[in-house]
């Protein structure tokens, strides 16, 4: 759950990318999510216990990018989300614990629409980070929908902001 | 309507709830071309305390919000007649009004109040109903709504829906991008709010069960998003579902046995229908494209809104033989049908030249016609004697709810104070 505390965990992010680039190394989490309990609001696997000791940071951490962004009605992944996304799959291998993702979508079309709007933008998150490497079972999603902007306003400006995934 | 205020009363004091300053207003934008005029005179009172608010004016403004009448203003009256005796016809005609309503309130001895009232046709010179309609003093705007009712449906024939309830949803933004959402419940003038819950997280898709005592929407209080049910009387919350995924779009069947959903649990958005007492589940869409929204056209067949052809458009499905019919082709966006009472029309948003509108789809002729002229409208919801909606829109940068009758003539705003308001959900006529 905690990933950004786990986040400060001394990593050398250089190293990080190039393990990201040739990362075949994938366990495998098993079937992917469709028998998945219909009890339980978070699926967190029970705590970070082959979590790394906490080590003073070695340089500052860099800001990794955490809000993916997407064009009208596509739930695509753009270049520059590849990117960002690259480097964060590259993080979150040497982490274990959910890894939470929230799809959003702008005012845009009705309520219940960018709801499933908004999970397919993070299932298309999801996806790219399982063909990655990530572990399936470890990934959350959740749609909100159109329900939590960071941009308020009527135009593009505030409406590109909002359709995002948000990675927690 | 004894029982209607007994009741009232009873559930009124269950309620946990916190009265809040009034949020909603009412700004009438656009009348009919031809509203009917009506003289409400103000009511006169006899033996103890008037009653707090005035009986007259609720009914007026009752009668004003359906864009069929227009209430003459109590200075323009030559007269302000409180009984039958006291009633000249040629006056009412001579100023050109049609119809006159007047009345008298009194204490009764056991506490609360009576208030008489008579309908007169001025041009038939005839009075045409009287009646009495009796509550405390925290009723008397259910006194007033009943008379608007009886008043109503004497005059145009179709049944009054005065004493229904509006369900809402405001959003208020608070510093550091956070919000807070509460889900409200008010007369359908706005007035009398109620707020059933207040919370953080989002509060979505509010809806009645026919019998109009529970509701049930989604709310993300767990983080994830469920179906609540949520009991009027007794304001006990049980929560209804907990798949994984999306957990949307509650609707109860006319029989009040069945509630179809939205549930993405098996990977992608599909209708199920569930059976309320039982729970059991049954898949009734099967499609890898978005399939949300439904509505029920009666207690076998179903509508909701499909991308599945590329771009959302409204569908039905008839639960017996699961055959899948495309019901809108007019326009590139079809979404959130309602049907109307009856089932011979869906109204729905749909966009036109960039903009949302809503629009109204006659089913036996498939004429669609559009009915707003804001933009970014949303989320309609009918009265259930079908003949105005309340929608929601933005009007200068904030979220407003908005009405507008089915034949497109009255347009009214009921904005808010306190934030952002949407998914309006108008009650069942209330027993």
């Amino acid at each position: 759950m905690e990933i950004k505390k786990l986040q400060m965990l001394g990593v050398v992010f250089a190293a990080m990318m190039l393990a990201a680039c040739s990362s075949t190394d994938v366990e495998e989490g098993g079937e992917v999510d469709s028998g998945q309990s219909l009890s339980g609001f978070d699926g967190s696997v029970s705590g970070n216990q082959g979590a790394a000791q906490p080590q003073e940071p070695a340089e500052p951490a860099v800001q990794l990018e955490s809000v993916f962004y997407f064009e009208f009605d596509s739930s695509t992944l753009t270049a520059d989300a590849r990117d960002d996304l690259d480097a964060q799959i590259a993080r979150l291998k040497d982490t274990v614990g959910t890894i939470r993702l929230e799809g959003h979508a702008d005012e845009r079309g009705t309520r219940e629409y960018n709801i499933a709007l908004g999970e397919r933008r993070a299932q298309a998150v999801a996806d790219y980070m399982v063909l990655n490497g990530i572990s399936r079972y470890r990934i959350e999603t959740v749609s909100y929908g159109e329900e939590r902007p960071v941009a308020f306003g009527q135009g593009e400006s505030a409406w590109s902001q909002n359709r995002r995934v948000e990675l927690k | 309507m004894r029982k209607i205020v007994a009741s009232l009363l009873l559930c009124g004091g269950m309620l946990v709830s916190a009265l809040v300053q009034a949020e909603l207003t009412i700004e009438i934008t656009r009348g009919s071309d031809r509203p009917v005029s009506i003289a409400i005179v103000p009511f006169g009172w006899e033996a103890g305390t008037a009653p707090p608010d005035s009986i007259a004016s609720i009914v007026g403004s009752d009668l004003h919000r359906t864009g069929q009448f227009e209430p003459m203003s109590p200075a323009d009256m030559l007269s302000q007649p409180k009984s039958e005796s006291e009633v000249f016809y040629r006056d009412w005609r001579s100023i050109g009004v049609d119809y006159l309503v007047i009345g008298k309130t009194r204490a009764l001895p056991e506490g609360g109040y009576a208030a008489e009232y008579s309908l007169f046709d001025v041009n038939l010179q005839r009075k045409m109903l009287s009646g009495e309609q009796r509550g405390g003093r925290a009723n008397i705007r259910d006194m007033a709504h009943g008379i608007s009712n009886q008043i109503y449906e004497k005059i145009t024939n179709i049944k009054g829906a005065f004493a229904t309830k509006l369900l809402y949803v405001s959003a208020r933004r608070l510093e550091g991008g956070n919000q807070i959402f509460r889900l409200v419940m008010s007369d359908i003038d706005g007035a009398r709010e109620q707020v059933l819950l207040e919370q953080s997280e989002p509060i979505l898709a509010p809806t009645w069960a026919p019998n109009g005592r529970v509701i049930a929407y989604v709310s993300f209080e767990t983080t994830r998003p469920a179906i609540y049910l949520h009991n009027l009387d007794t304001a006990q919350r049980v929560q209804l579902t907990n798949f994984s995924g999306i957990n949307g779009g509650p609707v109860w069947s006319p029989d009040g046995k069945s509630m179809a959903m939205v549930l993405s649990k098996d990977g992608n958005p599909e209708i199920y229908v569930m059976d309320v007492a039982t729970r059991a589940l049954r898949r009734v869409t099967n499609h890898f494209a978005i399939d949300t929204e439904p509505d029920w056209i009666d207690n076998n067949s179903l509508i909701f809104t499909s991308d599945r052809g590329g771009k959302p458009q409204i569908y039905r499905v008839d639960l017996r033989s699961e055959r899948v019919q495309r019901l809108t082709f007019e326009g590139d966006y079809n979404a959130r049908g309602r049907v109307l009472e009856g089932g011979e029309g869906i109204v729905m948003v749909h966009r036109v030249n960039g903009q949302f509108h809503i629009a109204l789809q006659d089913l036996k002729r498939n004429r669609v016609s559009i009915l707003t002229e804001t933009t970014l409208d949303e989320s309609p919801s009918m009265a259930p004697n079908n003949t105005i909606l309340l929608y929601a829109t933005k009007h200068e940068g904030r979220g407003v709810l908005a009405a507008v009758s089915v034949d497109g003539s009255v347009h009214y705003r009921l904005p808010s104070d306190y934030g952002d308001v949407r998914e309006p959900s108008w009650s069942p006529f209330l027993k």
